[in-house]
Formats: structure tokens, C-alpha cells, sequence
């Protein structure tokens, strides 16, 4: 009982944060994981009150406590729509990293978190491995949606419909890139984030595609380091603070006017979580300067939907929650999908939802992730749209595995690779 | 605490993925929205079927184990916190719309059913679910039946029991029992639909709702009147309601709330104002119009600053935005938000606001108040910190002093938040203690072991 004594003062400096919800409930109407299970630990205020009961000594169990706060996608809607203001995201994310210094990690997640992800070129050198042997275990399942299925019974892979790594990664293709600015007068920081590297290269490739088209120049370092988010996310502040501490060295020793990223987590993460959580400089890389690729080329660069009577092709653009609710971008991607001239949205039935992702949830609660996943396929699916897009590649990822399941078989692209078509 | 037996035979009838019995599972159902201590329960259950729920009723009176019966757990006055020992039945697995019927205008609903979910189906075939509470976009319909929720609409459309015709429910021994009917009139009987309306799960455990549905209107036109008087702006609602116009909604904030309001959204709020009244009329397109312009010159007569109407969806949903963010915008203030519901005759308003100002002061409280001034339902909010043990005392003295001026200027304890664990106590204020007692005699023959939802709205447990 001393040790639950420890817990609970530890967790006594959420109390503040804590005691701000004032039980309404509301969040039942917002949290994807509720709509599947119907359950109050599932959602947002069943979770900040077990989190409450912990810290006051009201329960015993802070494995039970940990299995529910790590039953979170961490998608923000709650937050977003919370009418007393509650900073979800922050109380789990300190949440998580106080369970885990209490209870400890895995072995396999101390290995990844404290040995290999804070280390770009191994991380490198190991997926390029990864990527030439992949073959061996895997088999194509949709050819238009690009996704592959195992070849036999894998205890991680299990029945997912995954895109497998680039053949050549897009560190290797263009390694490093460092022009000036050209007529638009702007230079941009170019992070594509793991993803982007790693699985979608082409994505990439069309955002320095649209700079050059547009005379914006880039800087585009070799050696860039993980966001950090799967650490943070994990509760290991030690290594999330090791990776932003290369990138910010990486990128204050250029020269630009904007930190851009296609990815909606990596923006998301890099805007809001890099200046709260990481201890110590983060040099010229300020919250006002980093932005997602498509707020910069609407809001800043003045790119506007294209007007003509043409026929155009719907796309079902689906929102990333990290653009959605945390950086609160909906228009942008919208209006850079239309500016093509080719291209109109179709929006989903039902609004805007989750995709069921959630980083390391997809991995942890592959079941629940699927229900949602394939809830956000069918919506996809009922547009009848012939390409689906969004603005995020960790999302492309999700879509690729339940669209293919679902069989909702059309292509998934990035809102810049619709762009760069058109240029 | 139910034995290992037990929670087999209740898994037998829910089914093992819907019995929940872990430490952590118990505690998020240990509360509801109300201020008020928490209590887990032994075991939470979740029917999936009307079958397994009459079951579960029945397996808990045979077994002596106290029934909590849970919808959104929105409830503000303690309602569905549970007891030590006892069971929470979910209803939320009962979500089915059984029937929309255009022809005769009614619905027929699970219990577990979501009020806005279902308001929208209505609406998507044409027709209007009036009742509107706040926590609509997940409150359930048994939750607004068995409170007898009100909303925005209340003052023209009346609250959940106006569109109440029947309901069916399990009584203690589990048997279904029928009430009400799919007609307009019905006289078969006791209406023992109108007994379960607001019994807050003391007296049965809904098995299916008929609802009744009206047609929508077709204009609709919303106003903000600022006041620098709060007497004024309580007198022109009298007013208009003299004129014999009876706005769908006619909603009050005071002061606090609107700098409140105004620091919380900047959408140009005149914060110098004493009071703002918002104000929607709704009806035939031509009678909305004459409405409308009277009501605004009614603002007028009575020293209105500013009237504005708005003129289009977009300034409709900017008048509405306001007041839906009075409750946000007072809850950022203190850590603790503490939500009353006393209701005064709406001709009392000014008596209340000038007691709400005195009991302010004399307990040194940060009081915000908005609400319902059509119906004469006001919404005083505490901004506090209960973890402040000296200014809770205090606060829970101001609310005391509420409840004592809303019953001498011939008010009732609750408009639309229910009695439950919070103002049991009060109760005798209100209606002597013959009321108590019939309710209590009442009770304890429909349910002899005082099973369900006990220690709620009668007071301390019958023993």
C-alpha cells in the first residue's frame, strides 16, 4: 500500500488539470472507442476519473488504471469539443509517462524506445534490411489500393492488409536538399517524417515537386530524427526529448522561413508537444513557424480552388484528427484538393471520425482499431467516390488495411500527390 | 457483494462480456454530473436484449441486491450514483428506434436510445421531438423519462412529460407491465405512465418508451435583447407573455455570465449590459413575423438598449451560440461547477435575482446566473473548488439559502434536475411531510425490498 501512496502523490501534480472536468459527459458523444464499447472507462470521463480515484487512493489496481488510459487514440475530438476545456491529450500523455516510471515498460518497447528509435541511422539501416526481405513473408491482397497480407499465420501481422516498406526510401533517393528561394521569395524547412521516408516516398517526392513548381526554397537536412510522438505517446519522455533535441539542432542550423510536414501528427506534434514537453532549446524552431504543408500553401502561399466548369472527379477526403482537432485545419486540404482544377471533395456521411489508427493503439487493440477503421471504410466507400485522400500518412496506412478489407478497392493518396499531378 | 455463483447466473443472462466487475470498471460508474460523493457498485451489467433486462431486475430482488439503472449518467442530482453492494444496469445497449410513425404521429423507443440521435431521425422524416435538454447529445431517453427532463423549448412545447403516452416497464419480480397507449387519448386504467415519469428508477425499470411528435414549425425567428436593468428585462417578459405570445424559448443571462461569455468566445457581447434576454419565436411564417415585431417593441417599451434580430441562419446560430456557451464559459471560471435548477413563478424572476445577489454576497460566492426566464427556471451557478474545505461549507449553505427563497416566493425545488441524493432533503419544505409518507407507503408496495434506486428522492433508506 506504501507503493499505491508513491503512485498517487506522483500523480497528484495532474490534480489541477484533473479537477477541471466537471463530469458532464459530453464526451460520450465525441470518443470513437465509446461508440464501439458503451463502456465508461472507455471514455474520456471515465478515464480522468480513475485517473482522479488513483491519485486519491480510491483504488488499488494501477495496472487495471493503465489498461484504460492506454485504451485512447489520443485523437483530441473530446478535447476539442469539451465545453469545460479539459487538456485531455496533456493528462494522459503525462499519465502514461507516470504509470510507465512507476510500473516500467516491456522489454520490447524499452528496446525500441531507449535503443533504436533515438537512433536515425540505425532505424535507417534496419528497415532497409526489412524492406528487402518483406517479400519473403508477404503476398499482395488489393493491387489498386497497393496493399499486401501475410503469406502465413504472423503473431504481429496477424490478418492486417499493411503497405509494405519503399523499395527505396526517400532518404536515399534524394538525400539531402538545400535551395534558395526562388520567386516566391520563401524558403521552407522540409520535414516528411517517418512515414513519409519510410512507406510513402512518393509523397515526399510531390511536396518537392509543388516547392519547385511554386519557387519555394527548401532545406531538407539528411540525418532527420523521429517526431517523437510514438515515445511520448509511450510515456518515455527521456527518448521523445533525445529525438527533438536532434531535430531541433538539425534544422536551427539552416536557414528557412517555415518548418513544413505532411504529416498531420508529425505537425501536430512538432506545434504543440515540442514546446510543452521537451527540456531544453529548441533553438529558431518556434510553434508560429511549423505548419502542415497544406495550411502553408493556402494560407501562406495564396494557392486558391481552382474555378472552372469542367468535370471534375470526387474525392473522399478524409480529416486527420491531428489537422482536425489539434491544429484545427479543415479548409486547407479541402481547398488544395480543388485547386488542381480537376478535382472536387465529397464529403463523408457522417462527418468527420477517427480512423481508428492511433499510432501504437492500432498495434495494442488491433480489434477495436479495425471496428472503427472499417466504419471509416464504409463511409469512404458510400461516397462512391473513385480516390480517397487525407492528409496524413499514418492514416494511409489504417485506410490501406480496412479498405482493403472492406474491399472499398480505390486508390489512397496524399492531398499533395493530387496537387503535384496537376503541376 | 454478489458471489461467484451469482455473477454466473448474471453472466448467464447478459451474456460474460457484459458483466463487469473490476476495480476499475466499478469506479467509472461511481458517479454521475451531480457535485456529490462517489459510491462503485458491485457489479455493472449490460443487457443487450429486453428479456435479459427483466431478468436482471428479477434476479436482483430475489437476491436483495439494491438496482441502479444507468443511462448517459448525466444526471445533476445524483440519480444514478449507485449503491455500495449494488448492481448498475446499462441501458445503452438498448438503443433501438422501434417506430417512427408519420401517421399518427408517435415513435416507439428503447430505453437506451440517444436523445439527440433520435430527435434528428424524427426530423429527418419531417417531424419535431420537442424536449431539448442541455445534455441531449448523449442523455438517453428512459434517463429524460425517468427525470422528466425539460430544456430550452419548455416554455412553449412543455418538458419530456408532455410527450410521454406510454410506457412499458419491469416491475420488482422482473414481469412486464404496459401503460399508456399509441392513441392521443387513453383513460384504460391508472395512468401508471404518468406515475413513472420522474421516478427516478424507484419504481420500474423501462422497457420501452411511446413518445409523442408534433409537427415543426415552419419560420422561425430569434432575437437578443440587452437590458441595462434586470428588473426590466424580467418585466418585459412578463409582458410578452400578457400579450398573449408564447415564445418558443425565452432564455435570461445575467452580467457575470455575459463577461463571461464574452471573454470565453469575443463575439461582441455588450458586457456593460445588465441582462440579455434571447429570445426565438416559431410558428406560421406570417404569425412569426407579427410575433416578432411585437416582441421587439415590447424590449423597447421596457428600455431595451439593443434589439437585435437576426436575419439569417447565421446570426440565428450566433444568438444560440451565446447561450449555449454560458454553461463552457462559467464552468473555465473555478475548478468546481455547481449547476441549480430552483424554479420561481416567472413573474418572481427580479425577487430571485435580487435574493441569488444577496446570497452571493453573504457567503462570499462567485454565482453566475442564466437560464430558462420563460419558464422561470434559472440556472444560479457556484464557481467554486471543493477542494477549498472552508468555501464549500460556505457553498453549501448558499444552496440551502437558494432552495429557502425559491419555496417562500412559491417556487419548487427542482425544475428539470430531478430530486435524487441531492435535495432528498429538501423535499419536506416543499410538500409537507403527508407527501413524503404517501410516496414512501406507495413504494414499498411495488417494491417490498426497496430494491430500486433506494435512498433516492424519498430520503434516507426506508428500513
Amino acid at each position: 500500500m506504501a507503493d499505491i501512496k508513491r503512485l498517487a502523490g506522483m500523480l497528484q501534480e495532474l490534480d489541477d488539470l484533473l479537477t477541471r472536468c466537471m463530469r458532464c459527459g459530453l464526451c460520450q458523444a465525441q470518443c470513437p472507442v465509446f461508440a464501439r464499447t458503451g463502456r465508461e472507462a472507455d471514455v474520456t470521463r471515465g478515464k480522468l476519473a480513475l485517473l482522479s480515484g488513483l491519485s486519491r487512493e480510491m483504488l488499488t489496481d494501477p495496472a487495471q488504471v493503465r489498461e484504460k488510459i492506454d485504451t485512447c487514440l489520443l485523437c483530441g475530438t473530446c478535447e476539442a469539443n469539451c465545453p469545460s476545456g479539459v487538456k485531455v491529450t496533456d493528462i494522459f500523455l503525462r499519465a502514461r509517462a507516470i504509470l510507465n516510471g512507476y510500473m516500467g515498460l516491456s522489454p520490447a518497447q524499452r528496446l525500441i524506445f531507449r535503443r533504436m528509435l533515438p537512433r536515425p541511422k540505425l532505424m535507417n539501416a534496419l528497415l532497409s534490411m526489412s524492406a528487402l526481405f518483406q517479400g519473403l513473408f508477404s503476398k499482395e491482397a488489393d493491387p489498386v489500393i497497393g496493399s499486401s497480407c501475410a503469406r502465413f499465420n504472423a503473431p504481429l501481422i496477424r490478418d492486417r492488409h499493411f503497405k509494405k516498406l519503399a523499395k527505396k526510401p526517400l532518404h536515399r533517393q534524394v538525400p539531402s536538399v538545400d535551395t534558395p528561394a526562388g520567386a516566391s521569395g520563401l524558403k521552407v524547412a522540409f520535414f516528411p517524417g517517418c512515414l513519409t521516408d519510410k512507406i510513402y516516398p512518393g509523397v515526399g517526392l510531390a511536396a518537392l515537386k509543388i516547392f519547385k513548381h511554386h519557387q519555394v526554397g527548401v532545406y531538407m537536412p539528411a540525418g532527420q530524427a523521429c517526431c517523437g510522438i510514438p515515445a511520448l505517446s509511450s510515456g518515455e519522455a527521456d527518448a521523445f526529448s533525445s529525438l527533438v533535441r536532434q531535430n531541433a539542432e538539425l534544422f536551427s542550423a539552416g536557414k528557412w522561413d517555415y518548418l513544413v510536414t505532411p504529416c498531420a501528427t508529425c505537425t501536430a506534434t512538432m506545434h504543440k508537444l515540442w514546446p510543452e514537453y521537451h527540456r531544453g532549446s529548441l533553438g529558431r524552431v518556434i510553434t508560429d513557424n511549423i505548419m502542415d504543408v497544406s495550411q502553408f500553401m493556402i494560407d501562406v502561399l495564396g494557392v486558391k480552388p481552382f474555378q472552372n466548369e469542367a468535370d471534375k472527379t470526387p474525392v473522399a477526403y478524409h480529416d486527420p484528427c491531428h489537422l482536425r482537432n489539434t491544429m484545427k485545419i479543415t479548409a486547407q486540404p479541402r481547398s488544395l484538393i480543388e485547386a488542381g482544377g480537376r478535382h472536387t471533395v465529397a464529403e463523408l456521411p457522417g462527418g468527420p471520425s477517427c480512423c481508428g489508427s492511433g499510432g501504437s493503439f492500432n498495434l495494442k487493440h488491433y480489434k477495436l482499431s479495425t471496428e472503427i477503421g472499417l466504419e471509416k471504410a464504409r463511409a469512404i466507400g458510400a461516397t462512391n467516390a473513385p480516390v480517397a485522400a487525407t492528409g496524413c500518412p499514418a492514416c494511409m496506412l489504417q485506410l490501406t488495411d480496412m479498405m482493403s478489407r472492406e474491399h472499398v478497392s480505390i486508390p489512397i493518396r496524399h492531398v499533395l500527390e493530387l496537387y503535384a499531378e496537376n503541376l | 457483494m454478489p458471489n461467484d455463483s451469482l455473477q454466473k447466473e448474471f453472466a448467464a443472462v447478459v451474456g460474460q462480456e457484459n458483466v463487469m466487475t473490476g476495480e476499475s470498471d466499478l469506479h467509472a460508474y461511481s458517479y454521475d454530473s451531480a457535485v456529490l460523493d462517489q459510491v462503485s457498485p458491485a457489479m455493472v451489467v449490460r443487457p443487450e436484449t429486453s428479456e435479459a433486462l427483466g431478468r436482471v431486475v428479477k434476479l436482483c430482488n430475489e437476491n436483495d441486491l439494491k438496482l441502479t439503472v444507468r443511462g448517459a449518467g448525466t444526471n445533476l442530482s445524483g440519480g444514478t450514483i449507485p449503491h455500495s453492494g449494488g448492481i448498475v444496469c446499462l441501458t445503452n445497449a438498448l438503443n433501438k428506434v422501434l417506430e417512427i410513425n408519420e401517421d399518427d404521429l408517435y415513435a416507439v423507443v428503447q430505453p437506451g436510445v440517444i436523445t439527440a440521435q433520435f430527435a434528428a431521425q424524427v426530423a429527418a422524416k419531417g417531424l419535431l421531438y420537442p424536449p431539448d435538454p442541455g445534455s441531449q447529445a448523449v442523455s438517453t431517453l428512459g434517463g429524460n423519462v425517468a427525470e422528466n427532463a425539460g430544456g430550452l423549448r419548455a416554455l412553449k412545447y412543455g418538458v419530456t412529460k408532455d410527450y410521454v403516452m406510454g410506457v412499458d416497464f419491469f416491475d420488482v419480480n422482473g414481469e412486464l407491465v404496459h401503460s399508456g397507449s399509441k392513441t392521443v387519448k387513453c383513460v384504460t386504467g391508472y395512468n401508471l405512465s404518468g406515475l413513472m415519469v420522474a421516478s427516478e428508477g424507484t419504481l420500474g425499470v423501462f422497457e420501452k418508451l411511446i413518445l409523442k411528435l408534433v409537427p415543426p414549425p415552419k419560420a422561425i425567428k430569434s432575437m437578443m435583447a440587452e437590458f441595462d436593468d434586470v428588473g426590466a428585462a424580467s418585466q418585459t417578459v412578463s409582458s410578452i407573455i400578457a400579450a398573449k405570445i408564447v415564445p418558443a424559448t425565452l432564455e435570461f443571462m445575467d452580467n457575470f455570465t455575459i463577461k463571461t461569455v464574452e471573454n470565453f468566445r469575443g463575439a461582441g457581447l455588450n458586457t456593460e449590459a445588465a441582462a440579455l434576454l434571447l429570445i426565438e419565436v416559431d410558428g406560421h411564417p406570417a404569425q412569426v413575423e407579427d410575433d416578432a415585431s411585437q416582441v421587439e417593441a415590447i424590449c423597447k417599451e421596457h428600455g431595451a438598449g439593443k434589439v437585435t434580430v437576426a436575419k439569417d441562419a447565421n446570426q440565428r446560430a450566433a444568438v444560440w451560440q451565446a447561450r449555449r456557451d454560458a454553461l463552457p464559459a462559467l464552468a473555465r471560471v473555478k475548478p468546481t461547477t455547481v449547476l441549480e435548477d430552483a424554479t420561481v413563478p416567472r413573474s418572481k424572476i427580479p425577487d430571485m435575482m435580487q435574493a441569488l445577489k444577496r446570497i452571493a454576497r453573504e457567503y462570499k460566492l462567485t454565482i453566475g446566473t442564466f437560464g430558462h426566464a420563460g419558464d422561470g427556471n434559472l440556472h444560479p451557478t457556484i464557481l467554486t473548488d471543493i477542494r477549498d474545505k472552508e468555501e464549500w461549507k460556505r457553498v453549501e449553505k448558499a444552496i440551502d439559502a437558494i432552495f429557502d427563497e425559491a419555496l417562500a416566493l412559491g417556487g419548487t425545488l427542482s425544475g428539470e434536475h430531478g430530486i435524487g441524493l441531492a435535495k432528498s432533503k429538501y423535499m419536506h419544505l416543499e410538500y409537507g411531510t403527508a407527501a413524503i409518507e404517501y410516496s414512501r407507503k406507495m413504494k414499498s408496495v411495488m417494491d417490498p425490498k426497496n430494491i430500486l434506486n433506494p435512498g433516492k428522492m424519498l430520503g434516507p433508506l426506508l428500513t
